[in-house]
């Protein structure tokens, strides 16, 4: 009799939990309808619905990051890329999530300057972090045999490497762990910043590249206004050391004078692209861009030490 | 001990089932909408959510100088024709779809570099309808591997 107790109830906690799966997936899958018992539409319902508004930040991706260095005129130095060996030196989550960023920007790098063998040796580093932060999936053994084969054709690495940012962000976002999408794309933020200032700083005068690297200041908004959502989450030590960072730097980019004209649009009908109009000057001090690559650098070696 | 065994595998469809829903949104914007961004690279970031009829989303991103993007909205099929504007840091509405023929891209570059907020909208059903309908909508940025043209300005 206990017996047969012990298995109806058994059975009623299944009948439970796959009933509660059921309301959970009709509740959030595609395509959902709300019946009529669960919702009466009215004028006043339309309007509150139409009033919700979903905000979103969408962060620079390592691979333009990359593309955006080597059209300002860049030259490839493997030397300013983090070295593979310092792996061994991240093992909490913050550590291996900011350096999966940096390794991704690395990986981007190389790739993008036709670096067949350091490419493949940044994308095993970047499957290692992406596995030890449990991330299913996101370089599997078949991207790793398709970079093998294509490691001579750049927009099939590029290919490559947007398809493993994407499988790596769309998992965390999927699985309630956006904050760590955002601190591997601060990781690669700043890896991609250090590159172009190192190259800067190394180079003859570049116009172009120091243009860009002053860009990052759009993006740099994107990110803090990112991180905020995120100041009071799950991993809110990290989000606000790295609110704290990168404060820093903005407050040196603040210092940077910055005119923008309006924004006009003309489009080419034979190409039907359009083209937004508009003049920036840009009035840096070398004090102000010397201070900046100091923060950066500083910041970066934190990351990666 | 069978008690147990009931239970790990119930607890693996709970999961299974939660899961569904946000796989669809990931593979709607994977195999559906990253098609409509050829032959422009996807640069790997993944914007995709859930909305229903009458809700809106904005979404800020930086776009640079000198590069050629294309923007891809998509909505899933049993949603009405999502809605999207491209606005400039002063809301100024630089491209809407509705009068490009509810196109779901916009190919663009910019002149000097600028954060846009792209706004979408799901509008509500024209039909008169005790129901609404929610799903996938996903926001995709594209830009072609043009070496040297910044030189185009």
């Amino acid at each position: 009799m206990n017996s047969k107790f012990l298995t109806l109830k058994t059975l009623g906690i299944f009948v439970v939990i796959v009933f509660t799966a059921f309301i959970f997936a009709c509740n959030s899958t595609d395509n959902k309808v709300t019946t009529e018992d669960d919702l009466e539409v009215n004028p006043e319902l339309m309007e509150d619905l139409n009033k919700a508004k979903q905000v979103f930040y969408s962060l620079p991706s390592p691979i333009e990051t990359a593309m955006l260095i080597k059209r300002a005129g860049a030259k490839y130095n493997e030397e300013f890329l983090n070295k593979i060996e310092n792996i061994s030196k991240y093992s909490t989550n913050k550590s291996m999530a900011l350096n999966l960023g940096v390794y991704s920007a690395d990986l981007s790098f190389a790739s993008m300057f036709d670096q067949p063998q350091a490419s493949i040796k940044y994308l095993s580093t970047c499957k290692k972090l992406a596995d030890d932060l449990g991330i299913l999936n996101a370089i599997d053994k078949g991207i790793i045999d398709r970079m093998d084969k294509n490691v001579n054709n750049r927009d099939s690495l590029m290919e490559i490497i947007s398809e493993t940012l994407m499988n790596s962000n769309s998992f965390l976002k999927e699985n309630d762990r956006p904050e760590t999408a955002a601190i591997i794309l601060v990781g690669a933020w700043v890896e991609g910043l250090y590159i172009a200032t190192k190259i800067a700083k190394t180079s003859n005068s570049n116009k172009e590249l120091v243009d860009r690297i002053v860009d990052q200041r759009l993006s740099l908004n994107t990110l803090l206004s990112l991180l905020e959502e995120y100041k009071d989450g799950n991993s809110k030590e990290t989000v606000n050391e790295l609110l704290s960072k990168l404060g820093e730097i903005n407050s040196v980019f603040e210092k940077i004078q910055i005119t923008t004209t309006k924004v006009e649009t003309s489009v080419d009908n034979t190409t039907n692209v359009t083209t937004l109009n508009s003049k920036t000057k840009i009035a840096i001090s070398p004090e102000v861009f010397d201070t900046l690559c100091v923060r950066v650098d500083n910041f970066r070696t934190e990351i990666t030490n | 001990m069978k008690r147990i065994i009931l239970l790990i595998v119930a607890t693996a469809i709970t999961f299974a089932f939660a899961t569904e829903s946000n796989a669809q949104c990931k593979n709607f914007a994977q195999k559906i909408c990253k098609l409509e961004l050829l032959p422009y690279i996807h640069d790997g970031i993944y914007n995709a959510t859930t909305l229903a009829e009458g809700e809106t989303a904005e979404l800020f991103k930086t776009f640079y100088s000198g590069q050629e993007y294309r923007l891809a909205i998509c909505g899933d099929d049993m949603l009405p024709r999502v809605e999207f504007e491209v606005l400039d840091g002063e809301r100024n509405v630089l491209f809407s779809n509705k009068n490009n023929n509810y196109s779901k891209v916009w190919d663009f570059k910019l002149e000097s570099s600028q954060q846009l907020i792209i706004s979408i909208q799901v509008p509500t059903n024209d039909k008169m309808s005790d129901q609404l309908a929610s799903g996938c909508v996903a926001v995709l940025v594209g830009f072609l591997n043009n070496e040297n043209s910044f030189d185009q300005f």
